[in-house]
């Protein structure tokens, strides 16, 4: 059943929140609960067979709002991704003492419940619910949880994503206005719909808007750095493994088939936003000093090219971004990891006071390096093959395009390689050791000065 | 048979993982000797296969890599003339090399690593050369990449070998750029990425047609960084930073003739593109000639060699420029031998003088290391192609090549041999003959090399003795092997004139050629065997011996036009582009919002006189639009 697949880690979140210090196990046994289950989706899914394990109850009929949802081979990987990655992301925390650990924790299984919900529903009021559900989990967690500046921050970040959902949820109400007879949120009777390219046009901006603010495509994106940056290690690999998929998905399920026309007339400067920002965010990463932020905007850079194979239109550029968000997904997740590692142990991120790991930590000097380099796409690393197909995808769209896109290549190698020297390499600066074991202290790690 | 030959990249790749696994549990020397093993293993097959070969080239399908759509991709590999050769090469210097590192990285404490490093490039490069279309190619083009950026920062502590390791692969990836979209262009025109698919497709195009020019073009561009042509030649003598025997190996026998290799492979695209092909002969022979000047000044011993590399690569090219593309492989062949019997040797001078590479501090080796500069001179005499020696049929049959189709090339080239003869015999005096000139400390530790260093030595003096024998010319009443060996599948580009250089001319250009090398090593002897050293200061040279010791300041020039401008561009995005102009318009949004509502909430005062005058005075205006409306 697909409705206890959703709404099992919202039981979870239940249980979760009321287990006291106990609450990491908990959720991490529910978590892998759910993972297990999600398998077995996984082994019973026919790949050929279209939308499958659908579900659908009338929810509020006077509305022609139903409890629509089910999977197709898109849906399948992305829920996929999530169950595999939550249960990553909670072990992650496992050395961390967070406060309040029933709420953190509770807050996290909620989330997943609000992302799996936004992966699988076929109905746009369900799709808006869950769409706004998964922000709140994680404001949260920024709010409570964050650095320093995270009133300040996290305050933008909601504002910001909050008005892409509105201008969403205009396009939503009119798109069910344009529906005939009694009206109906159904996805399958908004595909139907016959729109003149006028209402597409505006459409697609409304639409296109939401989606491009939560991946986010340049110049939607000042909130991600910073935002990315405070929020607590789990936070922030949920925003970037799995939240920004959000983006993504919403281009391929709700942008692409319901306003054709207006992606025709407006897919050439979504394509043109996205390579910019692949190479002006690969360009900015490149002089960060705080690692973290290095691979926020990295981050960017990628996202902007997985953007770009969507707006390619070509069979290549979509089977690339499918495949890239979930490389991408696993990948970011374990550098925040290696992030969040560093900083425990050595109490910075500041890469200028950072140095020379890998003699002192060489089996995490080895895992490091490997996320790294499957960042930078190696080929029989997992990044390749989903970086030749988008690149393969911009190439058949526009060659000029292409080209820039394909700086991805050059530029991710110099972001990738800068941090391996300042962290693992170099030795000038010894401010900060690390412990030689990969294992956790107990306590924070004391810091020993070098002058 | 035949079907096995998967096992070749496998036997690498097996001992990359036991002994990068076992580098904690390994005892030092079995690390190396399994590595060495499988490098053995793989060379054997190669043998075999060789033997064996019916002269039909054969595709071994493992599995299906990528399917997506129409685009199928499937990891397999090809079997023909080409990869032959280059599977021995690879597998047989390979092999020599892993020996000799067994002796020469004895004292390192990360010895089992490099040997695993040194397997995984075997592998790759094993991809490279057997890969059945352009994105197996590609990926053993980037994997070797890799194992050479590995290779190079391999003593890490010093930072300036991680500085040079990344300037190797962030060059090698501007490169790989081209390469990439070359192929996907490819992909687009032809629809597949395997070559027995596209080759005979190609000849449906008439000659010079834009899209092959741009096809070749950019697959040329991803040639030039590896095989580090003009522009994209300088991380190669940087890459000198890792330990000799990885010079040897990646950076003179086998890495960097990876650009020669895929353009041979894809000479069918080539031979109807003959405006790539003026293209490539230009570069080539620009390059030659340029790090052929700033050889003939460098004090570094593997410097030297390192320019002495960047070079004859350039007459490759040159070769592949003017169509003669067995001749190009021909030189790769012995090139192979000499260059890394000549840095092998080098390397066995650094081990007998404590890690010193300064020629300077050399001088009268030849009594103290035999072995080592009976092989260096061997490796000398091939490489200046003193008859019979290997580069000598190589060199000459390129030059032989040139004069028919291109008179400056022939020029440029010509000149460059001169240089190379100088250059080299500079170095070979500078080290061996005359006094010592180092610190006692170091005359006192002078020893010959272990025999595992030597053994390697003396197996690729003899390859590059006898090396030039694969391809004797017609004028001596030989039968070209390599040439006829290749000859099925190459192609001929047809726009160049189709004929050979006449026997008189070929025997009148050895004869110079031979008389003008016993000049110059009269010449070089008299002159740097005796107590002449070169200076120190900048200020005891010539201007030209300035510019040339400081490699014409392109490092220096690279650093002020693109690496500072991109660091400039990266400040200004962040601190204003993205900062204060985008973040700061999303916040004059927010405080707009907020000030506007802080503003229009004074109407809002609760004064009904105010609330009744705001009434009458919209009903009026509205009325008065309706008016004029």
């Amino acid at each position: 059943m697909l409705s206890v697949l959703i709404f099992l880690p919202l039981l979870a979140a239940i249980v979760v929140a009321f287990s006291g210090a106990n609450a990491k196990k908990v959720a991490l046994i529910a978590s892998v609960i759910e993972f297990a289950y999600s398998v077995c989706f996984y082994v019973r899914f026919t790949p050929t067979g279209g939308t499958q394990f659908l579900h659908s109850q009338s929810w509020i009929p006077q509305l022609g709002i139903s409890f629509k949802v089910g999977m197709d081979g898109i849906s399948l990987l992305l829920v996929m991704l999530t169950t595999f990655l939550v249960p990553l992301i909670i072990t992650a925390s496992f050395r961390r003492e967070y406060k309040s650990p029933g709420l953190f924790y509770g807050l996290i299984m909620m989330m997943q419940f609000a992302l799996i919900g936004v992966f699988v529903s076929l109905d746009a009021f369900l799709f808006y619910i869950f769409w706004e559900l998964a922000l709140i989990p994680i404001y949260l967690i920024c709010l409570m949880w964050g650095g320093q500046d995270r009133l300040k921050i996290t305050l933008k970040f909601f504002i910001y994503t909050l008005a892409g959902s509105l201008l969403m949820l205009v396009a939503l109400i009119y798109l069910w206005m344009q529906t005939p007879g009694t009206h109906t949120f159904d996805l399958q009777a908004f595909y139907s719909l016959h729109l003149s390219s006028g209402q597409q046009s505006w459409l697609f901006w409304m639409l296109f808007l939401a989606f491009a603010i939560k991946m986010p495509i340049f110049p939607f994106h000042t909130w991600q750095p910073d935002t990315y940056t405070d929020a607590p290690a789990p936070g922030t690999m949920l925003l970037s493994g799995i939240m920004l998929k959000m983006g993504v998905y919403g281009l391929l399920r709700w942008l692409l088939p319901v306003v054709p026309q207006g992606v025709e007339e407006w897919g050439m400067t979504a394509m043109i936003l996205s390579v910019i920002g692949i190479v002006y965010a690969s360009l900015i990463a490149w002089s960060q000093k705080d690692f973290k932020r290095l691979i926020a905007y990295s981050s960017i850079a990628h996202v902007g090219l997985i953007s770009a194979g969507v707006f390619s239109l070509t069979m290549q550029g979509m089977q690339g971004s499918v495949i890239q968000m979930l490389v991408h997904g696993i990948n970011v997740v374990g550098l925040f990891f290696i992030c969040d590692m560093i900083e425990q142990r050595t109490g910075t991120r500041q890469m200028e006071q950072l140095g020379g790991l890998r003699t002192t930590a060489p089996v995490f000097s080895t895992y490091f390096m490997i996320i790294m380099l499957a960042s930078v796409a190696l080929p029989l690393t997992n990044g390749f093959v989903g970086e030749f197909l988008l690149i393969n995808g911009v190439f058949q769209y526009n060659q000029l395009l292409a080209a820039f896109a394909g700086l991805t290549i050059i530029l991710g190698a110099g972001i990738c390689l800068t941090p391996i020297v300042k962290l693992l390499l170099a030795l000038r600066v010894q401010r900060h050791t690390i412990s030689p074991r990969l294992s956790f202290p107990k306590k924070p790690f004391s810091f020993r000065s070098s002058s | 048979m035949i079907q096995l030959a998967w096992l070749i990249p496998a036997f690498p790749l097996l001992g990359f993982l036991i002994t990068g696994f076992g580098k904690k549990f390994l005892p030092k020397t079995t690390g190396g000797y399994i590595a060495s093993l499988m490098v053995l293993a793989s060379f054997l097959i190669s043998m075999c296969l060789f033997a064996t070969f019916d002269g039909k080239p054969v595709t071994i399908q493992l599995f299906n890599w990528i399917d997506s759509g129409s685009l199928t991709i499937p990891f397999s590999f090809l079997i023909d003339q080409l990869s032959l050769v280059m599977l021995l090469i690879v597998t047989g210097v390979g092999f020599l090399i892993h020996i000799y590192s067994i002796g020469y990285m004895h004292d390192d404490e990360a010895f089992v690593r490099f040997f695993s490093y040194l397997n995984l490039f075997i592998f790759f490069m094993l991809l490279l050369v057997m890969g059945s279309n352009y994105i197996v190619l590609f990926t053993g083009w980037e994997g070797v990449g890799l194992c050479s950026y590995l290779l190079i920062g391999f003593w890490f502590k010093n930072n300036d070998y991680n500085l040079a390791a990344n300037k190797a692969f962030i060059m090698n990836r501007i490169g790989d750029l081209g390469f990439l979209l070359g192929i996907i262009l490819i992909y687009i025109t032809f629809g597949t990425t395997s070559f027995d698919a596209i080759f005979p497709l190609a000849g449906a195009f008439a000659s010079n047609q834009p899209v092959i020019i741009a096809i070749t073009l950019l697959l040329f561009i991803g040639a030039m960084g590896k095989s580090a042509q003009i522009p994209l030649y300088t991380w190669l003598p940087d890459a000198m930073a890792g330990p000799t025997p990885v010079s040897a190996l990646i950076h003179a026998a086998t890495m960097v003739t990876a650009g020669i290799y895929m353009v041979i492979r894809s000479n069918v695209l080539y031979s109807i593109a003959p405006f790539t092909l003026s293209i490539i002969t230009v570069v080539g022979a620009a390059t030659a000639i340029f790090s052929a000047a700033i050889a003939i000044t460098q004090t570094d011993i593997k410097k030297v060699l390192a320019y002495s590399t960047v070079s004859p690569l350039g007459f490759m090219f040159v070769a592949l420029g003017v169509g003669a593309y067995s001749t190009a492989l021909f030189h790769v062949t012995t090139h192979a031998f000499f260059k890394a019997l000549l840095f092998l040797a080098a390397g066995s001078v650094i081990h007998g003088m404590s890690g010193e590479q300064d020629i300077r501090k050399m001088g009268g080796l030849k009594g103290k290391l035999p072995v080592t500069y009976l092989v260096f001179m061997i490796g000398t005499l091939a490489i200046i192609g003193f008859p019979p020696f290997a580069a000598f049929f190589s060199k000459d049959e390129i030059l032989a090549k040139v004069w028919i189709q291109n008179k400056v090339a022939f020029v440029t080239l010509a000149i460059t041999a001169v240089l190379t003869a100088i250059y080299m015999l500079r170095l070979f005096f500078l080290t061996f003959f005359g006094t010592f000139r180092g610190t006692h400390d170091q005359e006192h530790h002078l020893h010959e090399s272990p025999k595992t260093m030597t053994l390697p030595l003396i197996v690729l003096a003899i390859l590059s003795a006898v090396g030039g024998f694969l391809g004797i010319p017609e004028v001596f009443g030989g039968h070209h092997l390599l040439n006829n060996f290749l000859e099925p599948m190459l192609t001929f580009p047809s726009a160049f004139l189709h004929e050979e250089a006449s026997h008189t001319f070929e025997i009148v250009l050895m004869v110079v050629s031979v008389v003008l090398l016993l000049v110059i090593i009269v010449g070089t002897k008299n002159r740097y065997s005796g107590k002449h050293v070169p200076v120190a200061h900048d200020s005891e040279r010539t201007s030209f011996a300035r510019w040339s010791y400081h490699k014409f300041y392109i490092d220096e020039l690279y650093d002020f036009i693109i690496v500072r401008p991109l660091k400039y561009l990266s400040e200004v995005f962040y601190k204003i582009v993205d900062i204060k102009i985008i973040d700061g318009l999303v916040n004059s949004v927010n405080k707009a919002v907020v000030g506007s509502s802080r503003t229009i909430r004074f109407v809002q005062s609760g004064n009904v006189g105010f609330y009744i005058f705001a009434m009458v005075f919209g009903i009026i205006a509205i009325l008065f639009l309706n008016l004029i409306m």
